[in-house]
């Protein structure tokens, strides 16, 4: 569905992605591990179109995205909830979900849609009219996916959505990411948070220093020794 | 004393009008703010050519169309569009590869803006000059609209009514189009944040340019508005207003639109009572000139003591 190939990356001079090449299949949840700057994000920021100073190829589904801009590759099926939430702290519950849906013109199916993400986050429904900067970090989180589902994405991008959070929301986090990846959706999942990750995932990709040093079923890379010593605290 | 009571409604009204057209100017200056940050001082030119063309459709229709009314709505129409375009080419020409080249200093586009300001002016002269010769231009007769009625003590022009009419309606319609249509919504994600905006699939650089079409015609619909009142302008008529404007707006909140509305009606109503105030309560002292100096004294106080405005408020985000 979605394959990388010998992608570079970079801010300035500075090159945080190199010559990774990676595969993620339809109906999968894929990880991309790493420490703190190994360049998960610069990964997803260049799928996604954030990030333009790049080389290689990013296609999808049969298509190159290299060149395209982020309002370009969403109306392709790909979403992304990007690090950090970046929901629209003066903008309501809904209103975060209305520009979620922005390339949507059925206003039925828009309501379909909404409605499907406040049976997903009932904790959303009850503050629908409330102003999305006063969310508790965790809202904030279940806000920036609800809103990346309002597309109907069919391939999700997640950056470090456990960040910050509490354990317990952690738990609920990755629930819903099983949950959407049964419904159908592909996931690209970056986490700081191994452990989890390769308990949901299918198959792995670890990243150092912006190259691929491991690749794996999920499986596999939590029991490697290598893996288990950087990324899951010996 | 007794007289001075008795202006005062009069007093109030007049601030009023200017209030009205302060606020549609500050409203270009807030909007282009939100998206970009930036303060758009050519936004000043952008109100004189739709006072321009205000003059120009009246002068030169008056002949062939007598109906007063008819020529307002042509030069409210076309002073909106003219002002509104210029506006965008403006972006275009002069912001936009500013842009893109990824300047990171924010004087830069506030020198262009500048800079846009006199081209903007110069290029009116220029055309004025060849087309009549002449520096000022003045509003022809506009017959009916120069009839006025008396209500409660206040002598009000028709065109009077005409300018809060056609403000009120403009208003309605831009808090209308900002809090309730898709475009709206997709200015209002930009100006907080374009590149999660991106990510929904709104382009903001076609956003961008929506704000100062939409800023533009306000400005231009003010300008018309502005001739037709004050009947006298020139290609350096934008300068007091549009500065008084950009006070309007910090007076409000920079980048709060119904901030923008109270401070241009704040700025207009304190203005006015200075101008005829201030002479008489100093003995002379201060005269009318003064109110000019007022208006900016508030800027000062305000950006000292409340630099987030009366409606703005410091916001607060959680990451």
């Amino acid at each position: 569905m979605l394959e990388l190939n010998n992608l570079n990356a970079g801010y300035g001079p500075i090159q945080a992605v190199a010559g990774l090449s990676l595969k993620v299949a339809q109906g999968e949840i894929v990880t991309l591990l790493g420490s703190n700057g190994a360049g998960k994000s610069t990964t997803l920021r260049s799928i996604s179109g954030l990030l333009k100073q790049k080389t290689g190829s990013i296609v999808f589904e049969g298509k190159e995205l290299l060149k395209l801009p982020p309002e370009k590759i969403i109306s392709r099926g790909i979403s992304q909830v990007p690090e950090g939430r970046r929901i629209f702290g003066r903008l309501t519950v809904e209103e975060n979900l209305d520009v979620g849906a922005y390339l949507v013109r059925d206003k039925a199916v828009i309501r379909e849609r909404k409605e499907k993400a406040f049976e997903l986050f009932p904790r959303l429904a009850e503050r629908r009219r409330q102003k999305g900067g006063t969310l508790s970090g965790g809202e904030q989180q279940m806000l920036a996916i609800a809103r990346a589902l309002m597309q109907a994405p069919r391939l999700l991008l997640l950056d470090e959505p456990s960040m910050g959070l509490a354990p317990l929301l952690v738990e609920a986090i990755f629930d819903i990411i099983r949950q959407l990846n049964s419904g159908g959706t592909t996931i690209l999942l970056v986490e700081q948070n191994a452990r989890m990750a390769l308990k949901v995932a299918h198959r792995g990709y670890v990243l150092a220093n912006g190259r691929l040093t491991m690749e794996g079923p999920a499986a596999e890379l939590a029991r490697n020794p290598e893996v288990q010593k950087a990324y899951l605290g010996g | 004393m007794d007289t001075l009571l008795l202006l005062l409604p009069q007093v109030l009204f007049d601030g009023l009008l200017l209030g009205f057209v302060y606020a549609m100017i500050a409203l270009g200056y807030t909007m282009v703010y939100g998206v970009l940050e930036l303060i758009n001082f050519a936004h000043s030119e952008i109100f004189m050519i739709g006072s321009v063309v205000g003059i120009e459709v009246f002068r030169s229709l008056t002949g062939y169309v007598p109906n007063p009314y008819i020529l307002l709505v042509v030069a409210v129409i076309l002073g909106g569009l003219i002002s509104g375009l210029t506006a965008v080419g403006v972006e275009r020409l002069a912001y936009r590869p500013l842009r893109k080249r990824g300047t990171k200093n924010r004087l830069v586009p506030l020198i262009t803006a500048f800079g846009v300001s006199f081209v903007l002016q110069d290029l009116v002269k220029l055309l004025e000059g060849l087309w009549h010769n002449e520096f000022f231009l003045s509003m022809k007769n506009v017959g009916e609209l120069e009839q006025s009625v008396t209500l409660f003590g206040i002598f009000i022009q028709y065109k009077s009514f005409i300018l809060i009419g056609v403000s009120l309606v403009m208003l309605g319609a831009l808090t209308w189009l900002v809090g309730r249509t898709r475009l709206g919504l997709a200015i209002r994600s930009v100006a907080q944040d374009p590149s999660t905006a991106g990510l929904m699939g709104i382009d903001p650089e076609k956003i961008i340019s929506r704000t100062f079409l939409i800023g533009g015609a306000l400005g231009g619909v003010a300008g018309v508005l502005f001739a037709l009142q004050y009947t006298t302008v020139s290609p350096y008529v934008g300068f007091l207003p549009g500065i008084k404007a950009f006070t309007a707006a910090v007076l409000g909140g920079i980048g709060n639109i119904p901030g923008a509305v109270v401070g241009g009606l704040v700025l207009g109503e304190i203005e006015t009572l200075a101008g005829t105030f201030l002479p008489v309560l100093t003995g002379g002292a201060f005269g009318t000139e003064y109110k000019d100096v007022l208006a900016f004294l508030i800027l000062i106080l305000l950006l000292l003591f409340r630099p987030q405005g009366l409606l703005g408020q410091i916001v607060k985000e959680k990451v």
